[in-house]
């Protein structure tokens, strides 16, 4: 098993290899116009090492990730509470979810001209668009993830005598987790996406400030690289939201997992 | 362990209960799909609003909360909570309440090793079986030391097999107990097996109470005699054993033999469903095989139901319809009906 698992992993990295050394090969070939609009692989890699070694592409992603992990963590909390509120009690439901109804389909970048003119350009600007880019999908995988909890469940803690405080905390949240965490993972990826929109159109820092100055300048080596670390940091953010969930959950999850595998 | 006593008990599903169920007893709430019977444990239980009232040893409970009331409920899907183990499962009641850890654990090592699922402690409940997952949710029932047992339909998702040793265990087990106990079902041959009596419901009533000899032998109602299946019911014109428990019956002048343990027989019984019906006189020796003429047929969806007349007596018979055709069945046509040994039912009573 595990070594036909290991001949699957070889297998799918070949496309990449295959992808980066064409790349090399065209690049190099002069299949572009020179090394200025795509540079060779080996050139990105190097142009990579140098802004690690000068400090410039920390110092950008730093900024965002800070926006990103503040405005996340503000946005996500709020959808949380909101959801759990709004999933166990029906009259806040009907209050509530006409009004979110119309916001929700606004995509957050769209917020950007309001809220430049509301908040100016400063720190609080993308920290309210990650914010409403998470707020609304977390509080909608909370209300149903709460919502899908089978009422048998509810009704048998009651009628064992738990009070609702423990029927919500020891019942519902844990049963809703994997929702939430659905919306949690794919909204974490979806906030860098954000940012860097953000900070192309109105920010003068962060990474994707960073992009656009390299554009604005033909650097397409840096560009890459800029591309290269988004993807690295939007995959991390989900799959650190994936191992916090199986942390949570794989008591249950996992168990039933290893016992399918073994019928 | 208090007798419970519902009082004209009415909701949307429910219409005017009375039941009374006495101290210790396992009474069997039995009825179609829709008669009421989860509602009105449910009523029991204090999750469904209703006008009327429960009382447990004469004293109203409307104004306890389903925690409060002390009850162990099994339900049809048996809820186990996914997310805990067998012993978190079985321990929620008593840490809902406030027992310290000690107790706690002294209480789910009795009852793992009551239900005999000591292996289990640590499993979740995805992994475990149909008939582990009912003995695991009847401890967890049991934990809080109920006064009263609700069981939802515990065996509706289980195979044949396993239900018929868990009834018997469970039976065993509520003896022990001696917990009063209400247990709905469908199946009337469940009712049979488990009840001390039946209580029959049908749209929302409570249409007859007692036991199941009483209720099979004389339905009060139509809707009463339609769920147990309308079955052909005769008065012995004579009792005549023949050892060994068997004995012959005399129904309007027709021998039947019947195997019963005692020697008082007022009435048999026998469903329509399980009389065979031959075209020619089948095969093997002649006892319970009576020859009779098709008086009456009715044709249902899938069934055909036949009057046949055997010298005075009437006989309902029912047959699938394509083997009704097949036999070509017909007023007029002669035909031979076996009462089988093992589906002839005696009634002792007046």
């Amino acid at each position: 098993m595990n070594k036909r698992r290991s001949l699957f992993s070889l297998w799918s990295i070949v496309p990449l290899l295959v992808l980066v050394a064409a790349w090399e090969i065209g690049a190099r070939s002069g299949a572009s116009s020179g090394h200025f609009f795509l540079p060779p692989f080996s050139v990105v890699v190097q142009q990579g090492y140098y802004l690690i070694l000068n400090g410039m592409l920390a110092e950008h992603v730093l900024k965002s990730l800070v926006r990103v992990v503040t405005g996340f963590t503000i946005g996500s909390s709020a959808g949380i509470a909101m959801g759990i509120a709004m999933g166990c009690k029906e009259t806040l439901n009907r209050s509530f979810h006409p009004l979110f109804s119309l916001l929700y389909p606004i995509p957050a970048i769209g917020w950007l001209p309001i809220l430049m003119l509301w908040i100016g350009i400063n720190e609080l600007l993308p920290i309210a668009i990650i914010f409403i880019c998470s707020f609304f999908p977390v509080l909608y995988n909370t209300i149903t993830g709460i919502r899908g909890v089978n009422a048998d469940y509810i009704k048998a803690a009651e009628v064992l005598g738990a009070s609702k405080t423990r029927i919500l905390t020891t019942v519902i949240l844990p049963l809703a987790l994997p929702s939430i965490f659905t919306g949690l993972r794919l909204e974490a990826g979806m906030a860098w996406r954000v940012i860097v929109a953000a900070e192309m159109v109105a920010i003068p820092t962060g990474i994707g400030a960073l992009l656009m100055k390299a554009q604005s300048l033909i650097r397409i080596d840096i560009v890459i690289v800029c591309l290269g670390m988004l993807s690295v940091l939007c995959f991390l953010f989900e799959r650190l939201f994936l191992m916090v969930e199986l942390k949570l959950t794989h008591t249950w999850t996992e168990e039933c997992r290893t016992y399918t595998l073994k019928q | 362990m208090p007798d419970i006593h519902l009082k004209a008990v009415t909701n949307h599903v429910l219409d005017d209960v009375t039941l009374t169920v006495n101290d210790k007893e396992l009474l069997v709430l039995l009825g179609p799909t829709g008669a009421g019977k989860t509602t009105l444990l449910n009523a029991i239980a204090g999750l469904v609003p209703h006008e009327g009232s429960v009382f447990f040893d004469d004293v109203a409970i409307d104004a306890l909360p389903p925690g409060r009331r002390a009850i162990g409920y099994l339900f049809q899907q048996l809820a186990l909570f996914p997310h805990l183990n067998v012993e978190a499962n079985i321990a929620y009641g008593l840490r809902s309440n406030g027992t310290s850890e000690r107790e706690i654990q002294q209480r789910v090592d009795e009852l793992l090793h009551l239900m005999r699922i000591e292996h289990l402690a640590h499993r979740y409940s995805k992994t475990l079986s149909g008939g582990e997952k009912q003995r695991v949710a009847l401890a967890r029932a049991l934990a809080i030391c109920p006064r009263v047992l609700l069981l939802d339909e515990p065996l509706s998702s289980t195979d044949m097999r396993f239900s018929k040793h868990f009834r018997m265990e469970f039976r065993r087990l509520q003896k022990q107990l001696a917990i009063t106990t209400l247990y709905v079902t469908h199946d009337f041959s469940e009712a049979e097996e488990m009840g001390d009596r039946v209580a029959v419901m049908h749209q929302g009533r409570v249409e007859q109470v007692g036991t199941y000899q009483e209720i099979f032998f004389t339905p009060r109602t139509k809707g009463v005699s339609t769920f147990i299946g309308e079955p052909n019911i005769f008065d012995c014109d004579y009792v005549r054993p023949l050892g060994h428990d068997f004995m012959e019956v005399g129904v309007k002048g027709i021998p039947i033999v019947i195997h019963h343990h005692e020697n008082r027989v007022s009435k048999i019984a026998i469903q329509p469903s399980h009389i065979m019906v031959y075209n020619q006189s089948p095969p093997g020796p002649d006892i319970n095989t009576l020859r009779g003429r098709v008086v009456e047929v009715l044709s249902e969806d899938f069934l055909l139901r036949l009057t046949v007349q055997v010298g005075e007596a009437a006989f309902l018979v029912e047959l699938p319809r394509d083997v009704g055709e097949e036999m070509e069945v017909a007023v007029g046509k002669e035909l031979f009906l076996v009462l089988r040994l093992r589906w002839i039912k005696a009634f002792t009573g007046g």
